[in-house]
């Protein structure tokens, strides 16, 4: 019998539904498929943003702007940055991994609102071609993807109105996403499965969707109004008609803080997944993982303008959010710590996923001390504007975040195909990929402490030799995306057979075939209630109690 | 130690429940919906009073509100919740007729306050882009009587869909009414507040 929706009702819709390949270019209403959608869509967009990210560091090869105008750059420079983070990691470590595996993880066939599901991944295509296109049309907008007033309402208008067009139709899409996911995690749970027994990785997305939820909306708030200024001339942000663009600034940042967290603390989730699993020892700390993410859920929405230290805020507000940002790392470094503690004395397979999670940990303590000196206001001032800035909050988004989601495309790639990848591949991805990125922005860090300002495509031939060494680390990336493009291609059909559970995991996803059927299990969902309970001897497992009828069969 | 547990057979009850199980999610999506909502007019209230607190008008700007409009308004507004909770009474006690009456009192009120907002655009003394102040209020009361809008038309597709005695919304099918409701209760009280923070403050 299944749960919470009636059969008869769920089948007849599902046929109504194309299948094979044809099926992820559909208005599907099946979450593994949606889930896999914003996977690629989302990758996609990776390989342009990708793409002008090589034309910006191709720019910064040389001090002076020979290989495009000073205007088209800035241009390059607002898509990059506006791609990377509305349309490749927003989407991935919220939309895929979460559409994905959150139904698994909570017992339940589907999504709490499948259709709206679908409607929230449909946005992200138009929007995100609308975007580009304005490049090609009118000229993409000109002022980063902070958008800061006056410099806004003063480049070109139409190239601006299209930018703040797609990234509320972003932000929609979010919003839709992240109602979903509380809507699921809290509403759908199977039943007998409390909360305190669920995969790190739902309270990663419940604490982010939450942040979705109050915060998103701001932005958008703030961007119609930003609109008005453009379009209808009003003066909200405008200084020269008694407007105030520092309230812009709040008001952004009320969003881009938590931004930073709604890219980062979904990929906390997955790495607390993938660990354990690999390390066949139980996650370190569950307790205080989840507290850290509600900690860190509630302050991420109070520490804002730490990014506003030199726009003229008084001085009690540079101590309150001095103090409250270094708060944060508190609950972060709970974390941190608790990933070490589960690798630990485990039996750690050093697999392309793992390798990419450890990647991820040392990659996001050293961005995590660059932030916890970033937000100390006598430090700031020098830096702030500077490629300082860009390193810092590289280590974390890329090293961060991005790191984590090809170590979960490693993880989970056995799930979404039924075909392993090829590991050799994919440590040489690893290798590559850690290589260059370190290259790329350790560099940076020098840059900005020694005054190299951010955003220009010009500057002092003193850094011509640094700027030079980040470019060859940004093409040591650009190159490692090969084998890996070729590895997820080729296993597709080549790879070898991976079974239902390759890894013996515990978490419900792996209790299924692989790839799982319509409606995640052919019989009833398992009840997991011990999600990483690994580290039993086999011959101690009460296999007749096990449902997953994989469950071990492979190690055994 | 057991990790995985199978699951005992799903009771017949349960399966029986799914449909009303579906509706108590569409309701909490909605009110999820209207947190977001509520942030983003949260999101205006707090820059029109940074404005207040730190861009004061320039000398020759004009900005003066009048009180007894909006007040009448409020009264519209808070009447008409009033009138919709009656609605809603209404039909969980299967008064179809005694419903629709009411919905359609709510949806003129709703009417009216957007007409009364109308005559006040064209009584007072600034444009849209004439002030900062100015500026905020047209932005934030718009987007309210969007909002009223919205709901306005909300409420008549409830009627329309109510007057059909075979029709969407009956006792057994109250989620279109409920939610038009909460709706527009969320309406009126952001009304409340709006006309705290930009008439009386
Ligand atoms: C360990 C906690 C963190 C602290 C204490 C911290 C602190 C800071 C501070 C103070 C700044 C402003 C620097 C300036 O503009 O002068 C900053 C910038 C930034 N941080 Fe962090 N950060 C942390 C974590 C993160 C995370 C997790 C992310 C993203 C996943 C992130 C992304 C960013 C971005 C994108 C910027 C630059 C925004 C811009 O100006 O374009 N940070 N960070
Ligand atoms: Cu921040």
């Amino acid at each position: 019998m299944t749960i919470a929706i009636p059969p008869s009702d769920n089948q007849h819709a599902e046929r109504l539904q194309p299948t094979g390949w044809l099926r992820y270019f559909s208005f599907s209403v099946d979450h593994k498929v949606i889930g896999l959608q914003y996977l690629v869509c989302g990758f996609i967009f990776y390989l342009i943003g990708g793409l002008l990210a090589g034309a910006i560091r191709i720019e910064l090869t040389s001090p002076i702007s020979d290989f495009m105008p000073r205007d088209v750059y800035n241009q390059v420079l607002t898509l990059h940055g506006t791609i990377m983070i509305f349309l490749w990691i927003v989407p991935v470590v919220n939309g895929a991994f979460g559409n994905y595996l959150i139904p698994f993880y909570v017992g339940a066939r589907d999504m709490a609102f499948p259709r709206l599901n679908a409607v929230a991944f449909w946005m992200i295509p138009p929007a995100g071609l609308m975007l580009i296109s304005s490049y090609f049309i009118t000229g993409a907008a000109q002022s980063g993807w902070t958008a800061y007033p006056p410099l806004s309402i003063t480049t070109p208008a139409a190239g601006q109105i299209i930018w703040i067009l797609s990234v509320l139709f972003l932000g929609g899409s979010s919003i839709f996403g992240g109602i979903n996911f509380i809507a699921t995690i809290l509403k759908m749970r199977r039943p007998g499965l409390k909360l305190m027994q669920l995969p790190m990785y739902c309270w990663a997305m419940l604490g982010t969707s939450i942040l979705v939820v109050l915060s998103t909306p701001v932005l958008a708030g703030t961007l119609i109004l930003l609109s008005f200024d453009i379009v209808a001339h009003t003066g909200f942000f405008n200084p020269s008609m008694g407007g105030n663009a520092v309230v812009y600034q709040h008001l952004f940042w009320f969003y881009s803080h938590p931004a930073v967290y709604i890219m980062v603390l979904p990929a906390f989730g997955l790495v607390s997944e993938i660990l354990p699993v690999h390390c066949r020892k139980p996650l370190f700390g569950y307790v205080t993982m989840v507290y850290s993410i509600m900690a860190i859920v509630v302050l991420g929405l109070v520490v804002w303008a730490h990014h506003m230290f030199t726009s003229g805020t008084p001085p009690w507000m540079r101590l309150f959010f001095t103090i409250a940002t270094s708060f944060i790392a508190v609950p972060t470094g709970i974390k941190f710590f608790n990933w070490l503690a589960t690798l630990w004395g485990g039996r750690i397979t050093l697999n392309s996923a793992v390798l990419f999670s450890c990647g991820f940990i040392l990659n996001f303590v050293f961005g995590g001390i660059t932030g916890v000196a970033l937000a100390q206001v006598p430090f700031d001032i020098h830096v702030h504007d500077t490629y300082f800035v860009v390193a810092h909050f590289h280590y974390i988004v890329y090293g961060g975040s991005v790191f984590v989601i090809f170590a979960s495309i490693y993880h989970w790639y056995p799930k979404f195909t039924g075909r392993m990848l090829n590991e050799d591949l994919g440590r040489l991805h690893f290798l590559l990929t850690f290589v260059g990125f370190n290259l790329c922005f350790a560099p940076q860090h020098w840059l900005g402490l020694y005054g190299m300002p951010r955003r220009v495509a010009e500057y002092d031939p003193q850094f011509a030799f640094v700027n030079q060494l980040s470019s060859v680390g940004a093409l040591l990336m650009a190159i490692s995306t090969l084998p890996f493009l070729f590895n997820v291609v080729q296993s597709a059909f080549k790879g070898r057979i991976a079974g239902d559970n390759p890894w013996n995991a515990l978490t419900p996803e792996w209790l299924t075939s692989s790839p799982p059927p319509v409606e995640n299990w052919t019989g009833e969902a398992p009840l997991v209630t011990e999600p990483y309970g690994y580290g039993v001897p086999a011959d101690q497992l009460d296999l007749a109690a096990t449902s997953g009828r994989d469950l071990w069969t492979n190690g055994q | 130690m057991t990790t995985t547990t199978p699951i005992e057979q799903g009771s017949e009850e349960s399966l029986t429940n799914a449909d009303e199980h579906h509706q108590d999610h569409r309701m909490f999506g909605l009110a999820t919906f209207l947190v977001a909502d509520g942030m983003t007019f949260a999101g205006f209230f707090a820059a029109y009073l940074t404005f207040r607190a730190v861009n004061p008008l320039m000398p020759d700007a004009i900005y003066e509100l009048e009180l007894p409009l909006p007040t009448i308004n409020t009264v519209l507004l808070l009447v008409s919740s009033a009138t919709f909770h009656r609605a809603g009474q209404a039909l969980k006690r299967s008064e179809s007729a005694r419903c629709q009456r009411w919905l359609l009192i709510t949806a003129g009120l709703g009417i009216a306050f957007l007409a009364s907002q109308m005559v006040e655009y064209f009584t007072l003394p600034f444009g849209l882009t004439d002030n900062l102040y100015a500026s905020t209020f047209y932005a934030v009361t718009g987007f309210h009587g969007l909002h009223v809008t919205l709901g306005a038309i909300m409420i008549l597709i409830v009627w329309w869909q109510s007057r059909s005695p075979g029709g969407r919304i009956t006792s057994h099918n109250q989620f279109p009414l409920e939610a038009a409701e909460l709706y527009w209760h969320f309406v009126d009280g952001i009304w409340v507040i709006l006309f705290i923070i930009l008439y009386l403050l």
